[in-house]
């Protein structure tokens, strides 16, 4: 194959992984907390694929295409949850939604 | 040198200085995304996050993912969010100050700390091992192949996945339909 090895694939995927994990622990708007599970949703559908032609094999799309689904069920739930509590007027911060602490 | 060998080596420059922009640009908007005060630029980061990873997918000759990636993610799910971003306004808006300092550190600890070692397991436990990539015929990732992939081999995949997007689209209006009512008992205020 032309161009970069999987190897390097696979770095940009774990960073991507990683400053979506970073995002989600230490941002407090839900909105923000979503997108960061996009990057890390995203970096884990990259290294996915870049098996995939790696092993010259097909399966590895249909999965990223399958992580792709979920991750769009995931983002309508999200936003309709963000809609359903900016509607309450409660504020939109996910240290202060602690009604479900024991 | 005879032609063809200039001509695959100067291909293969060209490939990787693809590469090279896209990688880049994937990571800077990545940490754009986190570190926007404002959802809606951290929106549209997101968006370019999604762009250029669609081109590494194109490297990757993965067509039709690149394809779905553009309209399914960056066309539908990024109007999606732009249009909530609209509607909450400015409480969308959610500056950093939070937790304590040594929470915000501890988490980039985490975060480098899994990046370190992803790295470190990459470069060390595969060295060698995944140098030798498979030949890959024209119809790798054209549309002919994942249909026939999903509708043989993972047709169970396929199934559930259509049973998820109608749970999705069924929460979704429920919970639409229920915010407008009064607010549940036990719901502070």
């Amino acid at each position: 194959m032309m161009g970069p090895d999987v190897v390097w694939y696979l770095c940009v995927a774990g960073f991507l992984f990683c400053t979506g994990a970073l995002g989600v622990l230490i941002r407090r708007s839900p909105l923000i907390v979503l997108l960061s599970l996009e990057i890390m949703l995203n970096g884990a559908n990259l290294a996915l694929i870049a098996f995939a032609r790696h092993y010259g094999q097909g399966d590895g799309q249909i999965f990223a295409l399958t992580v792709m689904a979920v991750a769009a069920s995931e983002v309508v739930v999200g936003l309709g949850l963000i809609v359903a509590i900016a509607r309450r007027k409660l504020d939109l911060d996910v240290d202060k939604l602690t009604t479900l602490r024991g | 040198m005879p032609a063809p060998v200039i001509v695959a080596s100067f291909a293969n420059v060209l490939v990787w200085a693809v590469w090279v922009v896209a990688a880049f640009a994937c990571l800077g908007t990545g940490i754009a995304v986190i570190s926007f005060t404002n959802p809606f630029y951290s929106s549209l980061s997101l968006i370019g996050n999604l762009a250029s990873l669609a081109v590494m997918y194109l490297l990757l000759s993965a067509e039709f993912v690149a394809a779905a990636q553009v309209l399914v993610y960056a066309g539908a799910v990024m109007v999606m969010f732009l249009f909530v971003t609209a509607y909450l306004g400015d409480s969308a808006d959610a500056a950093w100050a939070g937790g304590p300092t040594w929470q915000v550190l501890g988490a980039v600890a985490a975060a480098s700390a899994l990046f370190v070692e992803v790295v470190v397991v990459v470069g060390l436990k595969t060295s060698g091992r995944l140098s030798h990539e498979a030949k890959v015929d024209s119809s790798f990732g054209r549309p002919y192949e994942i249909g026939r992939l999903f509708l043989t081999d993972h047709l169970l995949a396929f199934e559930i996945t259509s049973i998820v997007l109608l749970a999705a689209a069924v929460g979704g209006v429920i919970l639409g339909a229920h915010s407008r009512e009064e607010p549940m008992r036990g719901v502070r205020q």
